[in-house]
């Protein structure tokens, strides 16, 4: 009967090493594989089953069309102000437009809870961060595209939007609001 | 160069038996100095972080603090990691393998092009021409120099990895070991096939931006982003599979740990190197620029055959350990071999809690995140800070702290100093880095975001309230972080000490067990075993690993549908 050789991992393993895997290692290399195909699944899966994923709809646009997109948007639904900031309510089911600027984001919004909208995001200067503060629904923003999300509010309140991307020395100041009424 | 004078550039090192040559020890040196160096300006950047994002503290003002980040990111997990990275890349080709190092001038003009670039952007960002971060995402804009000093780096590092695949030509052509290169070599080459991938990612991005930043062309900043992270998450798999190398060379030199299968382990180290995510999906899965589609599959390939590979090494380092142990004659139960480890050896505990933080937390937390939609409540919030120092720091930066205290002695030949402090650090280092992390991933699930500087946002158009228990997990990230940056500068301390006004490591230091050389170098643990009592070791097998991944198996698929859970409560979207 020949004898088991163990070396470390500085020796230079001689003649062929490509020997059968033990059983230990082979069962939590199966249990793994079989754990990384879950892992796997769960994305498309969710796209089925789930309320929450990030495709929306998404479009090229250049950072002028959008903030007059936005100011249309504004003018359209504006029902008062407040820091300087108008606050937009649209009908339910209405494409919402929101742009991220230094420092600002523009404009405020009232929503319907349980009513789904379009919530447009854009940037017009340098990259942004859309957090919906404390809700932490998180989307990247860019100049250049714009991000439509199909979102539904399920519970009203007063919500904040955060800046989370680092978008210069504002970067603190960037705090939106975002109403849900029911 | 005569054969005589040659055959004078080696020395045969009494521990280990390695032929060292007098170039590449040099070169380790010189590229391990300057990462520490750069650890120095990275943590005395972190001590200014972590006192400003402690709200009741909150020390430096708001551009200071932008400033300080970037020179943080760009010290700590550019510079510490791949300087200290090509010593090991100098130590696994031409010292493993006891060859040459092959053109020993062109490799110092690979180190002085990287010390060159790393000078030029400090400079910049300390002087606060490059207040972009890290990421430096265009439509923000640093001096031209900034993007420069990067190129030179790379230009640099990418040399230095074309020299290691030359020893390993030389050493295969000059017969200098007969078999297979041994894994740590390998492993090592793997983590030098990624770094090519990731350099080249880096010039196909910072070129462009260097010519823009001169006026020259545009840059979209969806592209932008989708080729910088094709540079800056691979060279986060550069540093797991050097980390991993470490992890496989500790354990032989520590505990005489052994590799369990030379067919699995080199088997999942090709993983990495296939598996990478070549447009690094995991930082684009909430972006505007890409579809669903796209986004998944990126992120997995379908298989995650990456995850798998970090789950085998996560049973064949610790199953390794735990057999090299059993072979010493520790035999009892599950775990006398884990009982009676070295504990008070930093290079035996850094390496075991680099293995446990980066296992248990940094892989469990980064594989979840990485999912394209628990990304949406997690992107950008400090829950992702707080997972990569659990890879990177806590993994990477603790095991090549613990292999630091087997290269002074082995490579410098110098003796530890303030051993006694250097058999606490590790401990130090890795508990804060844990608390801080943990911290930071609560701070991260109540929604506050990463790089920023005001968590009051006074100043903002609408008030933000904090609930009560962010000031409590506050506290425990600024304490931990406190903690790390101490680790951080113990580390430092006994590593210029050392290497400047160490005591040699002398044969009678080795023969009287003086104090400041660590276990495995007093008396190497034995590197090959064969015969009955290696037979019955192996058919007794690695019953306490095998407990351990139940445990971590569990503590993954808990956290992961946990998770999944949260996310089900958020607003519906899509």
């Amino acid at each position: 009967m020949s004898t088991h050789e163990f070396h470390s991992a500085v020796v230079a393993p001689q003649g062929i090493w490509w020997a059968p895997t033990g059983r230990q290692e082979k069962t939590w290399i199966a249990i793994a594989f079989a754990w990384c195909l879950v892992l796997f699944a769960m994305m498309p899966f969710w796209h089925f089953k789930g309320g929450q994923n990030p495709s929306g709809i998404r479009y090229r646009v250049t950072p002028e069309a959008y903030e007059a997109r936005v100011e249309r948007f504004v003018n359209e639904y504006k029902i008062g102000e407040e820091s300087g900031i108008p606050i937009v309510e649209p009908p339910p089911g209405a494409d919402v437009y929101l742009v991220g600027r230094q420092w600002q984001w523009y404009p405020a919004l009232k929503l319907k809870k349980g009513v789904q909208y379009t919530l447009h995001l854009s940037a017009s200067d340098v990259n942004h961060g859309f957090s919906l503060y404390p809700v932490n629904l998180n989307f990247q923003v860019l100049p250049g595209y714009d991000y439509g999300l199909r979102v539904v509010p399920n519970r009203a309140g007063d919500f904040r939007i955060i800046c989370n991307e680092f978008c210069g020395i504002g970067h603190h100041l960037m705090v939106g609001k975002v109403l849900v009424v029911e | 160069m005569t054969v005589e004078s040659l055959a004078q550039r080696f020395r045969l090192c009494p521990v280990t038996g390695l032929k060292v040559n007098r170039d590449s020890e040099l070169l380790i040196q010189a590229n391990a100095v300057v990462a520490v160096v750069a650890m120095l300006v990275g943590a005395l950047a972190a001590i200014g972080l972590v006192l400003t994002r402690w709200q009741a503290i909150h020390l430096l003002p708001a551009d200071q603090y932008y400033r300080y980040l970037t020179a943080h990111g760009l010290n700590m997990l550019i510079f510490w990691v791949i300087f200290f990275e090509m010593a090991v890349l100098y130590f696994a080709g031409p010292v493993v393998l006891g060859c040459r190092q092959p053109a020993p001038k062109l490799a110092w003009g690979a180190f002085a092009l990287m010390v060159v670039g790393a000078i030029m952007v400090d400079a910049m960002v300390f002087t606060g021409r490059a207040d972009v971060l890290f990421t430096s995402y265009p439509p923000l804009r640093a001096d031209p120099n900034y993007y420069l000093g990067v190129i030179l780096f790379a230009v640099g590092a990418l040399i230095a990895v074309g020299l290691f695949f030359a020893s390993l030509v030389v050493a295969k052509r000059e017969k200098t070991y007969t078999g297979s290169v041994p894994l740590v070599t390998f492993g090592a080459t793997t983590a030098a096939i990624i770094a090519v991938i990731t350099l080249l990612h880096g010039a196909a991005v910072y070129i462009p931006t260097w010519l823009w930043s001169l006026d020259i062309g545009n840059i979209d900043p969806q592209v932008y982003r989708m080729v910088w992270w094709g540079l800056g998450h691979s060279s986060q798999q550069i540093n797991v599979a050097a980390m991993v190398s470490v992890w496989y060379l500790l354990g032989g030199l520590t505990v005489g740990g052994v590799v369990l299968n030379e067919k699995v382990s080199r088997m999942a180290f090709v993983l990495y190197v296939l598996f990478i995510s070549m447009a690094s999906a995991h930082h684009l899965l909430v972006d505007p620029g890409m579809g669903s589609a796209w986004k998944i599959w990126n992120t997995s390939y379908a298989m995650y055959l990456a995850v798998l590979a970090s789950m085998v090494h996560g049973f064949t380092v610790p199953a390794g350990i735990e057999t090299g142990q059993r072979l010493r004659g520790y035999t009892g139960g599950l775990f006398e071999w884990l009982r009676k480890a070295p504990w008070s050896d930093p290079g035996f505990s850094g390496m075991w809690l680099s293995l446990v933080i980066f296992g248990f937390m940094g892989g469990i937390t980064g594989v979840t995140l990485g999912t394209e939609q628990i990304n949406i409540m997690a992107h950008n919030t400090l829950r992702i800070p707080g997972h990569f120092h659990t890879t990177v720091v806590g993994g990477t930066t603790l095991a090549f702290m613990a292999v630091s205290y087997y290269v002074l002695p082995l490579i410098f030949q110098k003796r530890v100093a303030f051993w006694g402090m250097a058999r606490l650090q590790p401990y130090v280092f890795g508990g804060g880095i844990v608390a801080m992390a943990i911290g930071m991933i609560f701070m991260g699930i109540l929604g506050m975001p990463r790089r920023h500087w005001d968590s009051s946002f006074a100043g903002a158009p609408f008030a933000v309230e904090l609930p009560p228990a962010g000031e409590l997990v506050q506290v425990l990230f600024g304490v931990g972080g406190l903690l790390a940056a101490t680790g951080a500068l113990m580390f430092i301390a006994i590593a210029v000490v050392t290497v400047f006004f160490g005591k040699p490591v002398t044969a009678e230091a080795l023969a009287t067990g003086a104090s400041g050389i660590p276990q495995g170098v007093l008396k190497l643990p034995a590197q090959v075993h064969t015969g009955e009592h290696a037979e019955r070791v192996h058919r007794e097998g690695v019953k306490g690993t095998v407990v351990l991944v139940a445990i971590f198996f569990l503590c993954f698929i808990l956290y992961y549908f946990t998770n999944w859970k949260m996310l089900s409560f958020l607003w519906k979207v899509g």
